[in-house]
């Protein structure tokens, strides 16, 4: 099972690639919106590319509540256990 | 005794698209305009769309109309006269009148004297599905000629005080002549329906709802759920342009253009992206001056890369309509 450090690592991979953020900034702690300026649209690429990397579901209904890094990586350690 | 129906007597042929018409209505209209009636910014409709101006149709534009001039360009540029038209099919959302058919009025219009005339109702994936049935016509024999049309009159069911569409749709009308080929030159078409998604695009009030609202009848407006249909259409509708690209027997390296609906050119980037196409491929984003045109949006968008010489004649270009419904249909197709 994947750290919660690995997860962190391989979301931040993810956001680089669809948002061009530096991988370094992507900290459990950064909003998407107000920290990083990922958009709405930008957070439904990065959450498909996630179900995809780590094997999870993350509905609509459910992206709305993860506002920051750390809440996307929580959602997913629960949804791997 | 019941009779027998005689074999069909004339085998069809291969079939391909001979020539491409285009109708864009006259009134350009920029985002200034559009941001009157919105909270909105020109910065943040760019980021979000692509959309730097659409056009809007005058009173005298209505779809029946921009259809029978695209139609009747795309007879021109095959070298036809509309005594050749066996068949036309237009693809719209937005004519106005329940009957007669916009294609009715097309055939009269354009002076087709017989040809068999009805519309098909497929959203935003309209001209996909009627280039599929045109193809298979012609395949079978059933026709010779056949027009396909898109055209959509969309600024009718526009509710300019949504900040979340009023920003995204115009007016237009996109045609092709289909006709026989000695080599295939239509692909098969992939298509289907997800129906889970039924409510995600949609007219917020039927008519007979919109007739009996409170404080008196208003115009249905056009609705929809931006997030779900950018996932639904970013990544499902690219895995079914990727099965159009196997079923013609080819690879995305041998294609020339990408013409996917121009809903949106964040959707249409995620599409390029999702099938990893090279940049030999010209992607078309006509929605940056058009807007989102619905069915016209995929005859416009090839139109506007072969006349932008963008793309070349004999090429290959992955076509992929996607809409309410849900509904979705790709092909590929050689360039007229």
């Amino acid at each position: 099972m994947a750290s919660t450090e690995e997860i962190r690592s391989g979301l931040a991979e993810i956001v680089n690639e669809i948002a061009g953020i530096p991988v370094e900034d992507i900290q459990l702690e950064k909003s998407f919106t107000d920290d990083l300026d990922v958009d709405s649209l930008s957070m439904v690429e990065v959450v498909v590319a996630a179900e995809e990397r780590f094997g999870v579901q993350i509905p609509d209904d459910d992206v709305k509540g993860l506002k920051t890094v750390g809440d996307a990586v929580a959602y997913i350690e629960r949804s791997v256990a | 005794m019941s009779g027998r129906l005689k074999p069909r007597p004339v085998p069809g042929s291969e079939a391909r698209v001979l020539s491409l018409g285009a109708y864009r209505p006259g009134r350009v209209v920029a985002n200034a305009e559009v941001l009157e009636r919105i909270d909105s910014s020109d910065e943040w409709i760019r980021s979000r769309s692509g959309i730097e101006t659409r056009r809007f149709a005058g009173p005298e534009e209505t779809v029946s109309l921009m259809a029978a001039e695209a139609a009747a360009q795309a007879v021109a540029r095959a070298e036809l006269t509309p005594a050749d038209i066996d068949v036309i099919v237009v693809a719209t959302a937005t004519h106005l009148l329940q009957t007669p058919s916009a294609a009715a009025e097309v055939a009269q219009r354009i002076g087709a004297p017989s040809a068999a005339a009805f519309d098909i109702g497929a959203a935003c994936a309209g001209f996909c599905h009627g280039l599929a049935l045109a193809a298979d016509m012609i395949r079978v024999g059933t026709a010779r000629h056949v027009v396909v049309v898109g055209s959509e009159k969309l600024s009718d069911f526009l509710n300019r005080d949504d900040r979340a569409t009023a920003f995204i749709f115009g007016d237009g009308a996109g045609a092709a002549v289909v006709g026989p080929s000695d080599h295939p030159g239509i692909g098969p078409v992939v298509w289907g329906s997800d129906t889970t998604g039924i409510e995600l695009i949609r007219q917020d009030h039927a008519w007979d709802a919109a007739f009996a609202m409170p404080g008196g009848p208003r115009w249905p407006f056009l609705e929809m759920d931006g997030n779900p249909v950018f996932r639904w259409a970013a990544f499902a509708m690219a895995k079914a342009a990727a099965q159009a690209v196997d079923a013609a027997g080819v690879r995305v390296e041998d294609l020339d253009a990408f013409v996917p609906h121009q809903a949106n050119m964040r959707i249409t980037d995620a599409m390029a992206r999702a099938l990893k196409l090279p940049d030999t491929v010209a992607v078309a984003r006509d929605i940056a001056q058009q807007g989102n045109t619905s069915a016209a949006s995929v005859p416009l968008a090839l139109d506007r890369l072969l006349c932008d010489n963008e793309v070349a004649s004999g090429g290959l270009a992955l076509l992929i309509g996607f809409g309410a419904g849900l509904v979705y249909a790709a092909q590929v197709v050689e360039i007229p």
